[in-house]
């Protein structure tokens, strides 16, 4: 069974029925203003339109928890490196090391935002099939080639995980155990050596084939999206509550602390 | 020269860098109508000579006439690749489209069909195939058999005159195999066969040829 796998795609929520051009748009403006905002009423508010958003996708908790978890570890580091480094009042002293009131606030802004962007890109657009999306992308008249490099890099990156594994499994029924040594490093360097080389000849294998098949360059795409009430509805409203965090952000006097 | 199908005539080709060339003076014909399997050691050139006849590699000399017009360029060979379908041996070099339904339909497409036109010729090759109902499956998900099937019909969907079929067999199980073996008898138009298993040929072509160097000898 393949590890990579697509854990929120499936379901029959309203976002998961909604069409996928609508929600794609809506993520795509939402994190753009998210990723500019920069007073705590535009961040808290767009989070809790992104969790409104995520109690409507009816997700597993568990695995939300987890991947959320995941992008926080990261952030994590953050905690360590801003507070200390930004210039401000110190709040807080630890021998050379002194902690910032404008960096903590900073750092608690960023934590909010990522999280904000995140949470709204799991409920609208980990909910999209990745076959979908590219579809979604070709049909919102992006480049056709990005969108191909898309279903391209999804559609074979199956086969070279399992590639991978093989490699792997072949490695270690030859007794091979990774220590920190020259023969592991070497061994790890074949292997992603060999992961190139291969994946450079399937391209040219599926290219070959391609061109019998009579491929000159062209992508037709069959997939049609039919675009329903429920999708204007859930547009406008998206509409309305961007423009409130606009208006939050950039038109009200700052409600609470701005940096 | 117009009653073959293929003639190949004094090819010499060579790998770059490899010590003995594939093919010295080698020469072939194929009849319109005729079911044959190409038989030999690896390496003895049974895929190079498919490659050969599609245009994915060109020989060093000699000339290749398909459908009794000598190919030459890249230009001929589009137009070769039109009436001839070569069905690969990994069914995930040919298999690359999210959906089924797309993959069979890539084909027609390519020639010029409209998105309609193309859907309905994918379906009723999928339906000769007893491929009903995989239109929406994503191709990665299938079985290895199914993807070999799917693989045909995508080569089938272009109607071609001709059919190679390199190693179609390989990893393939009994039943999967039965059902190919189906399929090529039901077939109507000439085909060529690479394979290892004898069992198979015997039950799918009329004669099989042993490829060397030279020529291909009838066994």
């Amino acid at each position: 069974m393949s590890t990579i796998q697509e854990l929120f795609s499936e379901g029959a929520s309203l976002a998961h029925r909604l069409d996928p051009r609508g929600k794609i748009v809506v993520a795509g403006l939402f994190a753009l203003l998210m990723a500019v905002a920069t007073t705590y009423a535009a961040t808290l508010a767009g989070l809790a339109l992104a969790i409104i958003c995520l109690a409507l996708a009816r997700l597993p908790w568990k695995k939300v928890v987890v991947r959320l978890l995941v992008v926080n570890s990261f952030i994590f580091f953050l905690w360590f490196i801003l507070p200390l480094t930004y210039p401000g009042d110190v709040v807080w002293r630890f021998g050379p090391l002194a902690a910032t009131r404008q960096g903590l606030i900073y750092t608690g802004l960023i934590t909010l935002k990522s999280n904000a962007i995140i949470i709204a890109l799991i409920a609208l657009v980990a909910t999209v099939p990745v076959v979908t999306l590219g579809q979604a992308l070709h049909n919102l008249r992006l480049p056709g080639k990005l969108c191909h490099l898309l279903l391209f890099t999804y559609r074979y990156l199956f086969v070279f995980e399992q590639e991978f594994h093989r490699l792997v499994q072949a490695m270690k029924i030859r007794g091979f155990r990774p220590r920190t040594n020259l023969h592991t490093y070497r061994s790890h360097a074949y292997l992603a050596a060999m992961l190139l080389v291969r994946s450079y000849d399937r391209a040219d294998r599926v290219f070959q084939a391609m061109l019998c098949r009579g491929f000159h360059g062209v992508f037709y795409s069959l997939r049609t999206f039919s675009w329903q009430r429920r999708d204007g509805i859930f547009v406008v409203l998206s509409m309305l509550a961007l423009m409130t965090l606009f208006y939050l952000e950039w038109l009200m006097p700052s409600l609470l602390v701005r940096v | 020269m117009s009653e073959s199908l293929i003639e190949l005539q004094n090819i010499t080709f060579a790998y770059p860098g490899a010590p003995h060339p594939v093919f010295q003076d080698f020469n072939f014909q194929l009849l319109p109508g005729k079911h044959i399997g190409l038989i030999g050691p690896n390496g003895c050139g049974k895929t190079t000579l498919l490659h050969l006849i599609m245009g994915l590699l060109r020989p060093q000399a000699g000339s290749i006439f398909i459908f009794g017009e000598e190919v030459r360029k890249e230009k001929d060979f589009v137009a070769v690749r039109k009436k001839v379908g070569l069905l690969f041996q990994n069914a995930d070099d040919q298999l690359f489209c999210p959906t089924v339904l797309e993959d069979v339909a890539f084909g027609p497409l390519n020639q010029g069909k409209p998105p309609a036109e193309a859907i309905r010729i994918a379906q009723v090759t999928m339906e000769r195939l007893g491929l009903q109902g995989f239109e929406d499956r994503v191709t990665h998900k299938l079985s290895g058999g199914e993807k070999k099937l799917v693989s045909l019909a995508t080569v089938l969907a272009m109607q071609p005159q001709l059919l190679l079929l390199d190693e179609p067999t390989s990893g393939l199980d009994e039943n999967t195999k039965h059902r190919l073996m189906h399929i090529l008898q039901d077939l109507d138009i000439a085909y060529m066969i690479v394979s290892h298993e004898r069992d198979f040929l015997n039950n799918t072509v009329a004669e099989c040829c042993h490829v060397h160097a030279t020529c291909c000898k009838s066994t």
